[in-house]
């Protein structure tokens, strides 16, 4: 019987839940790396058993951890991230410069093919490549040549925190940036440049519709169709059906179009899941009301998902990493609280039960499903 | 011989116990334990000072002999009692929060 592995990462360590397939019963295996902010963990499309970990805290700076069992055991691999030349600068909240300073790995993206290919998605935005298991690390620089002056931190840093690899062409890959926008590579990474036309940032940007800058929170795709895109940005949720060439508004009926984390159904390209959030000056739920919100429509007709989610008083996020759905039959999907809570509902999303409810703030979640 | 105790979250990272003892031949001082360190436990790395600068991380202090030696320059010898092993030299994570 086929397997499902969450990894999440939380303010205070990794856990890794195994279910069946029922998605039922599952065992928890943690804190790894107990004490650590773990901003990202992710497994090897290529090997299974392959899983990187972001590992990091203020004091002692960055690890990245590497395990080739499947979770059980982990060794420290590179950790030196140096930008490509002299780094420069970028917009800072006043307006001003400020150079480039490495701070932490947001997320790591496994090669689709080669489990010691890895990518890297940087604080202060930039992006590294590891062709030894993570040894050793390479900046892409072409991409902060995509007008890199103009990108600028938003509340939570200035992190590349999406990395999306195209199934259907090694050469195209797609990044997002908060807040810079969302960037496509049609030559393996060498360069890059924005593809942020149709967003509009109204009450983020002097030019809301800039061709960067953009506060883009979570890109999504399904590797059926490679040229859909879906996006949960600052506010508004957009889709694009020519690889990121043109953006429109789908937020429909929502309740609020803010929010961070955005998916794909794993068998149904067009439906998609959204966590509205009340609003960029309260990170909670609206109404105190615990809902994702499904479309089957890509956008725009959207139903709200409850059962199983508290609907009073709940006061959570759900941030840009961690909601995630593994590819059974039928689809389950998964998300994390800054509550502590990892729910998992193996109904695409008719149904919710917490897998635990207290864990420390999620930062990510990311789910593998196994043979 | 030279007796550095690391922080608890350093202790797991390179799996060593309280106390690490580090041979260094010439002049003892933060550097050349900071190298040693370095060369015997990699992971360490990037972790108490900074890759490409080599400069202390914000939020590590260095202490000895009820001594604060965090500001010494690098170069700088380390106190005899130090250097002799009498003493350990403790590499602190700042205090922090509440």
């Amino acid at each position: 019987m086929s397997k499902v592995r969450v990894l999440v990462g939380t303010r205070k360590g990794a856990f890794i839940l195994t279910s069946d397939a029922r998605r039922k019963d599952w065992e928890i295996s943690g804190p790894h790396f107990a004490g650590w902010e773990i901003y990202h963990i992710n497994g090897s499309p290529a090997n299974p058993d392959r899983i990187y970990a972001s590992q990091s805290t203020g004091w002692f700076g960055q690890v990245i951890q590497r395990s080739n069992d499947g979770g059980k055991t982990w060794e420290p691999v590179g950790n030196k991230f140096t930008y490509e030349g002299v780094p420069g600068s970028h917009l800072w909240y006043d307006g001003t410069q400020h150079p480039w300073e490495f701070k932490r790995v947001w997320q790591l993206q496994p090669s689709l093919t080669n489990p010691d290919t890895v990518y890297a998605g940087v604080e202060d935005a930039a992006l590294f490549c590891s062709t030894d298991g993570g040894l050793t690390w390479q900046e892409l620089p072409g991409l902060r040549a995509a007008k890199g002056h103009l990108w600028q931190p938003g509340a939570g840093g200035m992190c590349l925190h999406t990395i999306i690899l195209d199934p259907s062409n090694p050469q195209r890959f797609y990044v997002a940036i908060s807040a810079a926008g969302a960037f496509r590579t049609d030559d393996g990474g060498q360069t890059w440049r924005p593809i942020n036309q149709g967003l509009n940032s109204l009450f983020e940007l002097p030019d809301a519709s800039a061709e960067v800058g953009h506060c883009v929170h979570n890109l999504a795709m399904h590797p059926s169709r490679p040229g859909v895109l879906f996006m949960q940005k600052h506010w508004d949720v957009m889709r694009s059906d020519n690889a990121g060439e043109l953006w429109q508004e789908v937020s429909g009926n929502l309740p609020s179009d803010f929010g961070f984390p955005i998916a794909v159904h794993s068998h149904e390209p067009e439906t998609i899941y959204v966590v509205p959030i009340k609003s960029d000056s309260e990170h909670f739920p609206p109404d105190g009301k615990l809902r994702v919100f499904r479309s089957r429509t890509g956008g725009n007709d959207w139903e709200p998902l409850t059962k199983g989610l508290p609907q009073s008083d709940c006061y959570v996020n759900v941030l840009r990493s961690a909601l995630a759905v593994d590819s059974l039959d039928p689809c389950g999907v998964y998300f994390g609280t800054t509550g502590g809570q990892v729910y998992a509902s193996p109904d695409s999303g008719d149904n919710w039960k917490s897998i635990v409810r207290d864990f420390p703030a999620v930062l990510s979640v990311e789910v593998q499903t196994l043979p | 011989m030279i007796r550095v105790v690391l922080p608890y979250h350093l202790r797991t990272l390179a799996q060593v116990g309280n106390e690490v003892e580090l041979e260094i031949g010439g002049l003892k001082t933060l550097g050349s334990v900071l190298d040693a360190l370095e060369a015997r436990y990699p992971m360490l790395r990037g972790t108490i000072r900074d890759h490409v600068t080599r400069e202390r991380r914000a939020f590590i202090r260095f202490f000895a002999c009820g001594q604060d030696l965090s500001l010494e320059a690098l170069d700088a010898p380390l106190p005899d009692l130090v250097a002799s092993g009498a003493e350990h030299l403790m590499i602190v994570g700042a205090i922090a929060g509440g």
